[in-house]
């Protein structure tokens, strides 16, 4: 009852703010934050009045519990928004949000990187906003006797030339490459910024295109070797180091861990009033340190150094 | 009074059937749109890798070199075609032997007790989610094929057998109502001539009603060439043409869900999966053709 009481304020509210299209409503905010208490961090208190409206979120499945959970909590102090988020991979995202038909366009990889050729000036409109930064690292069935490959080693090994784990001093065993599909996003960052260059597919390599099922394959399979999330992590897989660089949280905060990519919520444009309050809570300590954190991704305003589309690393 | 009564009664009667022919002809209208509108949609969008991005027919039907992302792309789809008609095939040739003798044990052998026990088995098998089939086949199949053949388990023996589960159903129903669709007297003649049951099915009850168990094969088979989800957790997806039974190996279904999210609309990659989305279509048109054929046959 009370609920339905406080939605209907708010729609009230709202008309009456569209009608008289004013940005100051000084005496009315106290009706409007009665349903909005505790909300500190609340984007409301800049804007200065109650959001509404919808908002359609897809793409980008490994972002998407990472926007639901934070979307979830940006309804619980915003009654008049409400948002939705889908699936679909990053090029679904992308595509639908340079055609408009999302509002945010989730992504694993940059915009310029997925629209090309005759779509590049699509990419041109998109407008990019980095929430968070997701780390991965070679795995190993443990068995296979390795914690530690060089860039040149990984590099030889995805491509077919090392194809025995003793060749890299580990046990006689064969090499098992569990990989991603060619279009994955994750699979984009690892050649990138780990190989340094794109593999091709070879005869009898594996591909998995879920994370859940990447980490059984390369946990029971003997020799195996593939790449994984750092949220995804655990005992049944051998974390290797690169080049001898952990892949910890602080080594990628401080930019020696170089295999990392962020993770966009695109808008076509400048976004609205309440897409921007969205977007803007989700760099809010809040959420950066807490849902972010907590669901295993890097919080992307405490890395100390940024990336371009190039892949030129600078510090902040 | 009464005149009045009936006439009004006779116009409810009248309305009730201009409602009911109205909704069902909309329904109908409806149905026929969207099919029309879907077989367009697919067949345009997958005509496109053709007309727009230029890849010629016989480098993607026959083109064994499948690298979208290459420097050079190319788009040879031959290896998923491949894949699809030796797991589909295989499966069948698991599935129908059993599902053949499935539907004769509850129709001839113990129609009783064997029936009820076997039937909600089969019912049970065609309602689990094809997800669970796939993690079924990822935590039992695949580690018992890598402890007693070469190879890592996953491929297309893996895959093969997986499908050959998930169709096991369809086989069987379609293979059971045949059978007890049969003519009585033509048991009974043939053990009136003192034939055994074993002569009776093998002679009489299989050659009969083979055109029907045959429509239940080909459409068990349309099921297989169409699943995607469970074959593409077990079968490897490496877009090579196999060497053996336990290489990793593709499906036209399992790259298709695999690059669909990844790939942006109208992009050649995105175009060459639409082109094997249309040749799945084609296929199923196919199948269904087929089964029209074998039914013609049995009405004979």
């Amino acid at each position: 009852m009370r609920s339905k009481k406080s939605w209907i304020m708010a729609l009230a509210l709202t008309s009456v703010l569209a009608l008289s299209a004013c940005g100051n409503n000084g005496g009315n905010n106290t009706a409007a934050n009665e349903g909005n208490t505790g909300a500190s961090n609340a984007p409301t208190e800049t804007s200065g009045a109650e959001l509404s409206g919808s908002i359609l979120a897809s793409g980008s499945t490994a972002l998407q519990p990472l926007v639901e959970q934070v979307a979830e909590k940006f309804m619980e102090t915003n009654a008049g928004v409400d948002i939705q988020v889908q699936g679909g991979g990053s090029g679904t995202g992308l595509t639908q949000v340079a055609e408009k038909q999302v509002d945010i366009g989730n992504s694993d990889v940059f915009a310029e990187e997925k629209l090309k050729d005759a779509d590049a000036e699509k990419a041109k409109a998109l407008v990019d906003h980095q929430v968070a930064v997701v780390a991965i690292a070679a795995v190993a069935h443990p068995d296979a006797g390795v914690d530690n490959l060089t860039k040149q080693q990984l590099i030889d090994i995805f491509t077919g030339k090392i194809t025995n784990w003793k060749d890299v001093g580990g046990a006689d065993q064969k090499i098992q490459i569990i990989n991603r599909p060619a279009s994955s996003g994750t699979r984009a960052t690892f050649e990138k910024f780990a190989l340094g260059t794109k593999t091709e597919d070879l005869q009898g390599s594996i591909q998995e295109d879920s994370s859940g099922t990447v980490k059984k394959m390369i946990g029971e399979t003997p020799g195996a070797i593939g790449y994984l999330a750092l949220s995804y992590l655990d005992d049944t897989v051998k974390t290797l180091n690169y080049d001898s660089v952990e892949p910890s949280v602080d080594n990628v905060i401080s930019g020696k861990y170089p295999i990392w990519a962020y993770e966009h919520m695109y808008t076509n444009g400048e976004p609205n009033e309440t897409v921007k309050a969205f977007l803007d809570y989700f760099l809010t300590d809040e959420v950066q340190n807490g849902d972010v954190t907590e669901l295993g991704y890097i919080p992307a305003s405490k890395m100390q150094v940024s990336r371009d589309v190039e892949g030129t690393v600078t510090n902040k | 009074m009464r005149v009045q009564s009936s006439k009004s009664r006779i116009e409810k009667h009248h309305i009730e059937d201009l409602i009911g022919r109205s909704y069902m002809s909309f329904c109908v209208l409806l149905l026929i749109v969207s099919i029309v509108s879907m077989v367009y949609f697919v067949t345009s969008k997958g005509i496109s890798t053709f007309a727009i991005d230029k890849v010629s027919l016989s480098d993607f039907f026959f083109g064994t070199t499948w690298s979208p992302e290459g420097d050079h792309p190319s788009f040879g789809a031959l290896p998923f075609i491949a894949g699809s008609f030796i797991t589909t095939l295989l499966a069948a040739l698991i599935a129908s032997p059993l599902s053949i003798c499935a539907a004769l044990f509850m129709t001839e052998i113990v129609p009783g007790w064997g029936k009820k026990l076997l039937q909600p088995v089969i019912e049970l098998l065609s309602g689990i989610p094809s997800v669970v089939y796939g993690f079924v086949g990822l935590s039992v199949i695949v580690p018992f094929l890598r402890n007693v053949f070469p190879g890592q388990g996953i491929g297309v023996a893996a895959g093969a057998l997986v499908l050959s589960v998930m169709i096991l159903p369809t086989i069987t129903s379609v293979a059971a109502d045949a059978l007890s669709a049969l003519p009585q007297n033509l048991k009974e003649s043939s053990f009136a001539l003192g034939a055994t049951r074993w002569q009776t099915i093998a002679r009489v009850i299989i050659p009969t009603t083979l055109p029907a168990i045959m429509t239940g094969v080909v459409l068990g088979m349309a099921r297989a060439f169409g699943e995607a989800l469970a074959v593409q957790m077990v079968i490897g997806n490496a877009p090579f043409i196999p060497t053996s039974l336990f290489e990793s190996a593709s499906t036209l279904t399992s790259v298709i869900t695999l690059g669909m999210g990844n790939t942006t609309m109208g992009s050649p990659q995105n175009n060459a999966l639409w082109s094997m989305a249309l040749v799945l279509m084609l296929m199923t048109f196919l199948f269904v053709f087929i089964v029209r054929m074998l039914e013609k046959r049995r009405s004979i």
